[in-house]
C-alpha cells in the first residue's frame, strides 16, 4: 500500500533554517487568516450570550450583559429537538446508503472494464453540473407520482430526503472512491480471489479495511452535504420532518427576529458536525491524498 | 460482514423497488381515514410558530369534540408557505385547508387548485353576506367566485411614540402627509428619526405604494388586467414613498436594508418617532412598549378626511381561508371553515392576534372598540381598497417591490432619486411581468 | 501473499479487465460480464431517479409555457418551441437584460472567489507544511469555516454586515474611522464585496485540505535534493512545491469552479428573497425567475443555458489542461 493511504505526512526536513522573511511572512499570513476565520465563530458565541435588547441594538466586542437564557429558550420558540432528530436521522442515513452505493460503483469502476464504464463516470461527474434549481420541481413530481402509485411516501417524508441527499453526494463520493480504490494494488484482492473469495467478498475483505480513510473522507462529506442543504429541505418537508437548516428560520418571525437565539441555535446545530468533521479531518487528508488529488 | 451484507441488500432492494415504480403512472389513492381528518396550514400569526400551535390546537380539539374530525395541524412559516402551496398545486398533494395572504387570492385562483366559493359553498358555512364587504374585495378576481374566505383582516394605521411627540412640541398626530414632513421634520434631529420604512420588504414596499398610487389616481394595472407600472401616478407615488428618505431626510438611510421589522424595534426603542404598520401592538409589548405610550391615528391622506379614491389610506390587509380543491373530504373542509368563521372562534381568534374579524357579527364585541382597533375597523370600513386582483399580482409584487427596494438603496447611498430613475425602474419591472 | 498473486504474470492492462483467476473466470463467465453493472446498479438508479430522469423533465419544461395557468398538470402546458429562451436571450429586453447581467456578475464573482480561495488555501497549505509549535491546532481550527452548515455560517455573516448594528461597520466606521458614513453591505454595490468575502471565508479551507493532501504525494527526496543543492526555502516551494501541485489544482479549480458557480446556499441565506441587483447569482437569479414569479418555462430555459455553458466550459478546460499536462509530462 502507498505510504500516502496511510496518513504519513512527507514532510520536507530541511537541514537549513528557514530564512527570517519565510518566517515573518508564516507569522503573519497565519495571524491574519486566523482572525478571518474566528471573527464569525466569535460573534457567533458572544452573541448567543447576550440578552435580545443587547443584540437589537449596536454591536458590543465585550458583551455589557451575559445570560443563557437564550441556550433555553432554543427549544421553546421552536421545536429544535424534533428538527434535531430529523437531520440526525436524514443525513446519517443518508450518508451511509451513498457510502454503501459508493464502494460498489467504485470498486466496478476501479476493478473492471466493462462497456459503458466511460459514460458511466463522465455521467456522474457531470450531474455535478445541474443547477440544484433545474431538477428541483420535477423531482418532486416525481416522488408525488411514486407515492401515488405504490403508496410510498417519498414527498414530504424523510425517506424522500434521504434518497435525494444521497444522490448529491454520490458523484463526489464515487469519483473520489475509485481514486482510492485504484491506488491499491490490485496483487491484494487477487491474492484473496487464489484464496478463493467472491468479487465481493474480496471486496470487503480486502478493499474496503485497505481503503477505510478513503471511506470516512467520502462519509464526512456525504453527513455534511446533507446536514447544510436549504432549497430541497425548504420545498420537501413539513412540519414533521422539518430539518434544521429549514427549522433555523423559524427564529425570525412576523415580528421581530431573535438573533440571540438564532446565534445559539445556531451554534447548538453546528457543535456535533465541526467536532465529528475535527476529529476525522486526519482521514479526511489521508482520503484525499490517495483519491482524489492523484 | 454479515451485517454489511445485510445493508447492502438492502440498498439493492430500495434501488429495484424504485425503479419498478418509478414509471406508474398517477393513482388516486388516499388513505382509509380520509373522512375523519383533516390537514391544515396555519400560516404564523402569532409571535412564534409555537405560539400559534398553542393558539390553534385548543380550537382544534373543540373541532373535534363536535365533530368527531381530528384536524392536523402544521403552522407553515411566511418564508416557504408559498412555495409549499405552489409545490401542493403542482402535485395536487396538499392540505385540506390552509391559510393565504389575502393578496395571493387571484394568483392562487388562476391555478385553480383552490375550491371556489359558488353560493353552495357560501351556503354551507352561513352565507357570504356574514362577511365584511372590504374583505370580500380582496378573496379573488372580480367576477368570478371567491377563491377563499376572509379570516383575519388587517389596515394600515399611523403609529406614533407619544413621548417623542411632546419632546418635540407636536401637538396633533399627523391625518395629512404635508403633515406627517412637518412631524418627521421635527422628529429628526440627535439621531433619531422621524418615519420607518422597511426598505427591503418586498410586500410592505407594494402596501405602501399601491396606497399612494391611489392617491394619486393610479392603478398599477389597466382594467383589463395589464400591468400599468410607469403611468405618472405611479411613478409620483412610488417617487413620493422614496421621497421621505431621499429628499426630506425623515427616514434613517439604514431603514433602506430593513426587511425584518426592524423598524418597529426601532419606534419601541424610541429611535424613529412614527411607523405606519399594520397592527403592531403585540410586537410593540414584546419589544417592551406598553400600549400608554403609543398613540394610533388612521393612515395620512393627500388632504382632508380618509375616504374611498383619492382619499384612501390603505390596502386590504389580511388572511384568507381556502379549501384546496384535491380535498378528499370536502364535506369536512367546509364544516372546519364554517367553525373558523363562526362569531364565537372570529372573536376569540382575533381578540389574540391583534386583528379585526372580517364576520361583522363578531366585530360587535367589545374587544374590537378599543381605540388602537377602532382605528383599523373603520379604516377598512370606509377607506381601504385591495390590492389588484389580477392573477399577476403575486409577480407584481416581487417586481416592483424589488424596484422600490432597489430605489431605497440608492437614496440611502445619497444617489439622486429623480422622476426619471424612479419611472427606469418601474419600467425595467413592467418589461419583467409575463407577456400575455 | 503477495508473491501466490503476482505468480501469472500479466499484462497492466489485462490484470485490469478480470479480477478472477483464470479458473474462476471460465466458470462464470456470464456472470463476470454481469457483475460490474450488478455493482453500478444501485449508483445507476439513483443517478437516473434523482438527477437525470429529473433533468430531462426539466429540459422538456423549458419548452412549454410553464406558467401559474398550468403548473397544476404540467404536461398539459401548452408547447412554446424556443419561446423561453428567445426572451432569455433577447439582451434588448429587460428580462435578457437581467439575466446577461446576472451572469456577468456571476463570472466576476466566480473568477475572484475561486482565485481567492485557491491562494488562501495553497498558501495556508505551504507554510503550515513544516512542523513548528501549533501547526497542528491552527490546521484543525482552518478547517472550522468549511465544517460549519452552511445556514448557520451565513447567517451570522448577515448579523455581522447589518449597517447600524453589525460588527463589520462598528470596526470600520466606529473604529477606524473609514468613511463618512457607515457604509451598506447587505444592498447597494457592496453587497458584491459581501457576498464574496463570506464565499471566501466558507471555500478556502477546502482548498487548504486538498492542497495539504496534494502536498503529501511529493516525494521528500526531491526537497533533500534541492536542499543539498542549496536551494532556500522560496526556492523550493517556486521550483519544487508549485509545479508538483499543479495536477492537484487542476481537479481543484474546476470543483471550486463549479460549486461556486452554482451556488446557491449562500446568496440565499445572506440576502433572502431578492437579492441585490450587484450581488444577484445566477442560480438565485433563476431561482426567482422561476419560483417567485411563477414562470417555470422561463426558469428552466434559464437553467438550460447555465447547463451548456457549464458543459462547455468544463468541456474546454478539460481539454486544454490535459492537453498541456500531456506534453509537459513527456
Amino acid at each position: 500500500m502507498s505510504e500516502a493511504a496511510h496518513g504519513r505526512p512527507s514532510r520536507p526536513r530541511s537541514p537549513m533554517a528557514p530564512p527570517r522573511s519565510f518566517l515573518w511572512t508564516r507569522r503573519i499570513v497565519l495571524t491574519l487568516l486566523t482572525g478571518f476565520v474566528l471573527l464569525p465563530v466569535y460573534v457567533m458565541i458572544s452573541s448567543s450570550l447576550k440578552p435580545l435588547e443587547d443584540v437589537s441594538g449596536k454591536f458590543e466586542w465585550i458583551p455589557s450583559a451575559l445570560t443563557l437564557r437564550p441556550y433555553a429558550d432554543i427549544w421553546e420558540t421552536i421545536p429544535l429537538a424534533d428538527y434535531f432528530v430529523n437531520s440526525i436521522v436524514v443525513a446519517g442515513a443518508a450518508t451511509v446508503f451513498s457510502v454503501v452505493v459508493a464502494i460498489f460503483a467504485a470498486y466496478a469502476v476501479s476493478r473492471y472494464s466493462f462497456r459503458g464504464k466511460r459514460v458511466f463516470t463522465v455521467t456522474v461527474l457531470s450531474t455535478q453540473m445541474f443547477p440544484g434549481i433545474l431538477f428541483l420541481l420535477p423531482l418532486f413530481l416525481i416522488y408525488v407520482n411514486i407515492g401515488n402509485a405504490t403508496g410510498i411516501a417519498l414527498f414530504g417524508s424523510r425517506e424522500g430526503l434521504i434518497l435525494t441527499y444521497l444522490t448529491f453526494s454520490l458523484p463526489f463520493s464515487i469519483w473520489m472512491l475509485t481514486g482510492y480504490f485504484d491506488s491499491i494494488p490490485r496483487e491484494l484482492d487477487e491474492a484473496a480471489k487464489v484464496d478463493g473469495c467472491g468479487p465481493i467478498r474480496a471486496l470487503f475483505r480486502v478493499i474496503v479495511p485497505a481503503a477505510r480513510p478513503g471511506i470516512v473522507a467520502v462519509a464526512v462529506y456525504a453527513f455534511m452535504t446533507a446536514w447544510g442543504e436549504v432549497l430541497f429541505a425548504s420545498v420537501m418537508t413539513n412540519d414533521t420532518t422539518r430539518t434544521l437548516a429549514v427549522g433555523l428560520q423559524g427564529y425570525s418571525t412576523q415580528n421581530d427576529v431573535y438573533w440571540n437565539q438564532v446565534m445559539a441555535a445556531s451554534l447548538v446545530v453546528s457543535v456535533p458536525v465541526v467536532v465529528g468533521f475535527l476529529l476525522l479531518q486526519r482521514y479526511l487528508v489521508a482520503g484525499l491524498t490517495a483519491g482524489a488529488v492523484k | 460482514m454479515r451485517r454489511i451484507r445485510a445493508a447492502v441488500t438492502g440498498a439493492v432492494t430500495l434501488s429495484l423497488v424504485l425503479t419498478a415504480t418509478a414509471c406508474g403512472g398517477g393513482g388516486e389513492d388516499g388513505g382509509g381515514q380520509a373522512t375523519k381528518t383533516l390537514t391544515y396550514w396555519a400560516s404564523n400569526q402569532g409571535s412564534s410558530l409555537e405560539v400559534d400551535k398553542k393558539v390553534l390546537q385548543p380550537e382544534l380539539d373543540e373541532f373535534e369534540r363536535r365533530t368527531g374530525i381530528k384536524v392536523k395541524l402544521e403552522v407553515v412559516p411566511w418564508s416557504d408557505l408559498l412555495n409549499r402551496i405552489l409545490t401542493a398545486t403542482t402535485s395536487g398533494q396538499g392540505p385540506d385547508v390552509l391559510n393565504i395572504g389575502n393578496t395571493w387570492s387571484a394568483s392562487l385562483q388562476a391555478t385553480g387548485a383552490l375550491l371556489p366559493w359558488d353560493a353552495k359553498n357560501f351556503e354551507a358555512i352561513g352565507g357570504k353576506d356574514r362577511f365584511v364587504d372590504s374583505a370580500l374585495g380582496s378573496t379573488g378576481a372580480p367576477g368570478k367566485d371567491p377563491a377563499a374566505v376572509p379570516l383575519y383582516s388587517m389596515a394600515y394605521a399611523l403609529y406614533y411614540n407619544k413621548q417623542m411627540f411632546k419632546d418635540a412640541g407636536i401637538a396633533k398626530p399627523p391625518t395629512t402627509w404635508d403633515e406627517v414632513i412637518d412631524a418627521g421634520k421635527k422628529l429628526t434631529k440627535d439621531g433619531k428619526s422621524g418615519i420607518g420604512v422597511e426598505g427591503s420588504n418586498l410586500s410592505n414596499n407594494i402596501h405602501q405604494v399601491f396606497v399612494l398610487g391611489k392617491q394619486h389616481g393610479a392603478d398599477f394595472f389597466t382594467a383589463d388586467g395589464k400591468p400599468d407600472f410607469t403611468s405618472d401616478g405611479a411613478v409620483a407615488a412610488v417617487k413620493q414613498y422614496v421621497d421621505l428618505m431621499a429628499t426630506h431626510k425623515i427616514v434613517a438611510p439604514g431603514n433602506a436594508e430593513y426587511a425584518q421589522n426592524q423598524s418597529l424595534s426601532d419606534f419601541a426603542k424610541d429611535k424613529t418617532g412614527m411607523v405606519l404598520w399594520q397592527t403592531p401592538s403585540q410586537t410593540f409589548a414584546s419589544q417592551g412598549m406598553s400600549e400608554d405610550e403609543w398613540g394610533v391615528v388612521p393612515a395620512p391622506v393627500p388632504s382632508g378626511k380618509p375616504g374611498t379614491g383619492t382619499a384612501t389610506n390603505s390596502m386590504v390587509a389580511g388572511i384568507n381561508m381556502a379549501v384546496f380543491k384535491n380535498t378528499k373530504n370536502l364535506d369536512g373542509a367546509l364544516k372546519f371553515v364554517k367553525f373558523m368563521t363562526s362569531d364565537e372562534e372570529q372573536t376569540a381568534l382575533n381578540k389574540t392576534y391583534g386583528s379585526v374579524p372580517p364576520v361583522k357579527t363578531a366585530q360587535k364585541d367589545p374587544a374590537f372598540s378599543g381605540p388602537s382597533l377602532a382605528v383599523i375597523r373603520d379604516t377598512l370600513a370606509s377607506s381601504a381598497a385591495a390590492l389588484p386582483q389580477v392573477p399577476e399580482e403575486s409577480q407584481f409584487e416581487t417586481v416592483v417591490g424589488t424596484a422600490v427596494k432597489e430605489l431605497f438603496a440608492d437614496a440611502a447611498a445619497g444617489r439622486p432619486v429623480t422622476t426619471e430613475s424612479v419611472k427606469a425602474k418601474l419600467d425595467k419591472a413592467q418589461q419583467q411581468m409575463p407577456k400575455k | 501473499m503477495t508473491q501466490t498473486a503476482v505468480t501469472p504474470a500479466r499484462e497492466p492492462a489485462v490484470r485490469k479487465a478480470t479480477p478472477g483467476g483464470a479458473r474462476t473466470a471460465r466458470r462464470s463467465g456470464r456472470r463476470r460480464l454481469a457483475l460490474p453493472y450488478l455493482l453500478l446498479l444501485p449508483a445507476l438508479v439513483l443517478e437516473l431517479l434523482v438527477h437525470l430522469v429529473p433533468m430531462l423533465m426539466g429540459v422538456a419544461m423549458s419548452f412549454k409555457e410553464l406558467t401559474q395557468f398550468y403548473i397544476r398538470d404540467w404536461a398539459s402546458a401548452p408547447w412554446s418551441g424556443l419561446d423561453n429562451f428567445s426572451v432569455s436571450l433577447d439582451f434588448d429586453a429587460a428580462v435578457g437584460q437581467s439575466l446577461l447581467k446576472s451572469f456577468l456578475t456571476t463570472c466576476q464573482f466566480t473568477v475572484l472567489s475561486v482565485g481567492l480561495c485557491w491562494l488562501l488555501g495553497t498558501a495556508a497549505a505551504i507554510l503550515l507544511q513544516e512542523n513548528f509549535r501549533g501547526r497542528g491546532v491552527l490546521r484543525t481550527l482552518f478547517l472550522v469555516p468549511y465544517a460549519l452548515p452552511v445556514y448557520a455560517a451565513v447567517i451570522t455573516w448577515a448579523f455581522m454586515f447589518q449597517r447600524d448594528n453589525g460588527l463589520i461597520n462598528h470596526v470600520l466606521h466606529d473604529q477606524l474611522g473609514i468613511g463618512d458614513s457607515p457604509a451598506f453591505w447587505l444592498i447597494g454595490d457592496n453587497s458584491f464585496w459581501a457576498l464574496l468575502a463570506v464565499s471566501v471565508w466558507k471555500g478556502w479551507p477546502f482548498a487548504f485540505l486538498t492542497v495539504m493532501a496534494g502536498l503529501q504525494n511529493i516525494p521528500r527526496d526531491m526537497y533533500e535534493a534541492a536542499s543539498l543543492d542549496g536551494a532556500g526555502v522560496w526556492k523550493q516551494i517556486r521550483h519544487i512545491t508549485l509545479p508538483s501541485l499543479r495536477p492537484v489544482n487542476q481537479v481543484l479549480v474546476l470543483v471550486l469552479f463549479l460549486w461556486t458557480f452554482n451556488d446557491f446556499n449562500t446568496p440565499f441565506v445572506l440576502f433572502g428573497e431578492a437579492a441585490p441587483e450587484a450581488a444577484d447569482l445566477i442560480s438565485l437569479h433563476i431561482y426567482q425567475s422561476s419560483f417567485q414569479t411563477w414562470n417555470f418555462g422561463t426558469g428552466s430555459a434559464m437553467s438550460v443555458l447555465l447547463l451548456l455553458f457549464l458543459l462547455v466550459v468544463t468541456g474546454v478546460y478539460l481539454l486544454l489542461t490535459t492537453r498541456g499536462r500531456k506534453t509537459s509530462d513527456v
